[in-house]
């Protein structure tokens, strides 16, 4: 017999106790607030800025150039793009005529794994959506904008757009249907990388992005 | 440099390490602190008590739920992360699943192992084992990195190094990491460890993770955390292997939402941790990183010893946040290690002996107040203190045929027995009653002036010369 056999034969062998299946969708009716989207930006904006995000408020027409000066200002000349994004694409138009180097990610890492890590002070990818509940942003990593970008640059820069608001983390989860379709990675991020592990005393950029920039884009702004 | 294993029997020392803590102030002083403060973030997270309440139902009922049809889930798991090219592999004990950590890592040749937070892989003691095979195994979160770079273990689940000062980790940052200078300064000493551990990022072979939720119907790992090292280690490395107890798991992707509120808010008082990494399959042709491969372990180890009893089932609820550490009146006076065991503190009390047996584990359950602070802050309302009270029961009564605990019986002693019966027959008669009574308020010079674990702190006991019935004879 294989472990498995055995594990799962103590276990069955084990008494029936069946419970009730758990009401989750009525526990958020009941608890959760619906709010309008002004609302949702606002606690969204309170609770990201809390973790110590930097949240700016855009438009399509203002994004780029908000984020020139959120580059220039910390003395940043290059950033990593996703090319054959949208976003991605209009960084690598109209950055580099203005002194700012796009660099893309157009090979698999273990090609660039180095340069990645020691030479690449910061990204640009978007938010699939984002959670007001816990000023959480959604990404969904794929081929074009993947995993690491949102890891390995000590600045990490995100559009976010603010009509993709939830409510909460269980609304998203619902309304956008995950269980029938996860990517490879799914990731909520609410802040940058952190830990209090020294003395229960806060520091900021521990293994992930020290600083966290959110392109907050809406039009009534 | 790892610490010395722990030889599994807590219960020899527990004493003496108990005494070694509280009479140590500076340790005292550090648990002292990062408890309050851990209670004081906790609470601001749940200004509304019946938010919190009905949030503990909801979650108490989701772990029942779950647990009810757990072989079930496990199976389903099973198929499902396959179908998402995770392979599943099944481990009755640490030896077996560090047989099958390690060979993941000879197959390939891997001369280093980078591991984000895991309790389970303390749990087995995986460190040795791979440093036996000639594997490195290091620890990325800034908390167990400290530890292990100081040779010692874990003090708490949530925060490992909080038995360190700021002063001492800056010290062993300067005599261990090569070209440090002594800095105290607390975010110059986490560059520090970024700095070293990202060069290890980039060269290691294997990353190792523990599972928060392993979600059944997706075929799904989640895991919680705030540094960026779980996903450092999850997808910069060819290969990812998780390893998780086999309760950890939920049928339902809608279970996860509230199970992770109540976990980072009972933790550490965030209302969510800065990462929730959802992982499905290892890299999909086209995908530009992430690992080739991505296994799962699943450990049993005495969890289905506490499954197959309803009471004790509802250990297994557990999401370990550690909210009944962090509030427990023993935990905060005597530390994690004094415990001996993986975990500390009441869900160490509870979970240990499951794992352990109670020979080595019968005196855990009995370093308690039962105050009642761990059941009533647990997130998924297990009932710590009457579980301690079973295990009480379990580990003093006289062995019996066919108990259902490995160890039942083992704190058993046929002198207390005997007392204790004595006792109960002279409290059933009247008249054996009024006898001893009057022997003992006469013959009171006869009782020692030491006795035992009560005289270490206490005055004596001495009857009191004259009975209450003697008393109140006197008045009438």
């Amino acid at each position: 017999m294989s472990a498995r056999d055995r594990i799962l034969a103590k276990l069955k062998a084990a008494p029936q106790l069946p419970k009730p299946e758990p009401d989750v969708a009525a526990w958020y009716a009941s608890h959760r607030p619906v709010e309008t989207t002004a609302e949702k930006v606002a606690r969204f904006r309170k609770c990201i800025e809390f973790a110590h995000a930097d949240v700016h408020p855009v438009t399509s027409a203002t994004w780029l150039a908000k984020l020139r000066e959120v580059l220039t200002e910390r003395q940043i000349d290059k950033l990593l793009v996703a090319e054959g994004t949208p976003h991605g694409d209009a960084a690598l138009d109209e950055l580099p005529p203005q002194g700012i180097e796009c660099s893309t990610y157009d090979m698999p890492i273990e090609a660039w794994k180095t340069e990645m890590f020691r030479a690449t002070p910061a990204s640009l990818t978007a938010a699939r959506a984002a959670i007001a509940e816990t000023g959480t942003l959604i990404l969904w990593p794929d081929a074009l904008e993947p995993r690491l970008m949102s890891l390995v640059p000590p600045v990490h820069i995100v559009l976010l757009d603010s009509a993709k608001l939830y409510n909460t983390f269980y609304e998203a989860t619902q309304t956008e249907g995950w269980k029938d379709g996860l990517p490879t990675n799914a990731l909520l991020i609410s802040g940058p990388s952190k830990t209090a592990d020294i003395q229960v005393t806060l520091a900021y950029g521990a293994h992930g992005p020290k600083e966290l920039i959110v392109l907050l884009m809406g039009d009534e702004q | 440099m790892n610490a010395q294993p722990i030889h599994f029997k807590p219960s020899e020392g527990f004493r003496e390490r108990a005494k070694a803590v509280v009479d140590n102030p500076f340790l005292r002083q550090s648990f002292r602190g990062a408890m309050d403060f851990l209670m004081t973030k906790r609470a601001g997270q749940f200004p509304d008590p019946e938010e919190l309440e009905s949030l503990r139902t909801l979650g108490e009922q989701i772990r029942q739920y779950n647990l009810g049809k757990l072989p079930e889930l496990l199976v389903r798991l099973e198929e499902n992360l396959t179908r998402n090219g995770i392979q599943v592999h099944w481990a009755e004990t640490p030896e077996e699943a560090n047989a099958i950590i390690l060979g993941i890592c000879q197959k390939v040749g891997a001369k280093l192992m980078v591991k984000g937070k895991s309790m389970v892989s303390e749990e087995i003691e995986l460190n040795h084992a791979a440093e036996a095979a000639g594997i490195g195994a290091l620890e990325s979160d800034m908390g167990e990195y400290i530890v292990q770079l100081a040779g010692e273990k874990p003090s708490h689940i949530i925060m490992p190094a909080i038995h360190k000062t700021k002063e001492e980790i800056a010290t062993l940052f300067h005599e261990k990491v090569p070209g440090v200078d002594y800095t105290d300064n607390v975010d110059a000493l986490i560059q520090i460890g970024r700095k070293v551990l990202r060069e290890k990022f980039l060269e290691a072979d294997i990353g190792l993770s523990g599972v928060n939720f392993a979600i059944a119907e997706t075929g799904t790992l989640c895991l919680v955390e705030n540094e960026g090292n779980g996903r450092m280690c999850t997808t910069t490395p060819p290969i990812h292997v998780a390893i998780t107890g086999i309760e950890k798991i939920v049928e339902q992707l809608a279970h996860v939402p509230p199970l992770l509120s109540l976990l980072t808010r009972s933790a550490t008082g965030q209302n969510i941790s800065t990462y929730f990494n959802m992982i499905s399959s290892p890299r999909k042709p086209g995908e530009k990183d992430g690992p080739e491969e991505v296994h799962l372990v699943l450990l049993d180890n005495g969890r289905s010893q506490a499954y197959a009893d309803e009471q004790l089932r509802k250990t297994l609820q557990c999401i370990r946040c550690g909210a009944c550490m962090n509030h427990c009146p023993v935990y905060t006076r005597i530390g994690g290690h004094a415990y001996g065991t993986t975990y500390p503190g009441p869900i160490g009390k509870i979970i240990s002996p499951h794992m352990l047996g109670l020979e080595a584990t019968s005196t855990m359950a009995t370093a308690s107040s039962l105050c009642g602070a761990c059941g009533e802050v647990c997130p998924v309302k297990i009932p710590i203190p009457e579980l301690l009270m079973r295990l009480r029961e379990e580990s003093f009564s006289a062995p019996h045929e066919n108990p259902g605990m490995r160890g039942q019986g083992a704190g058993y002693n046929g002198l207390v027995s005997f007392i204790w019966r004595a006792w109960a027959t002279v409290y059933r008669s009247p008249a054996l009653y009024r006898l001893a009574t009057w022997a003992g308020s006469r013959l009171s010079w006869l009782l020692p002036s030491s006795q035992g674990p009560w005289t270490t702190v206490r005055t004596p006991l001495k009857p009191a010369p004259k009975r209450l019935r003697d008393m109140l004879k006197e008045r009438a």
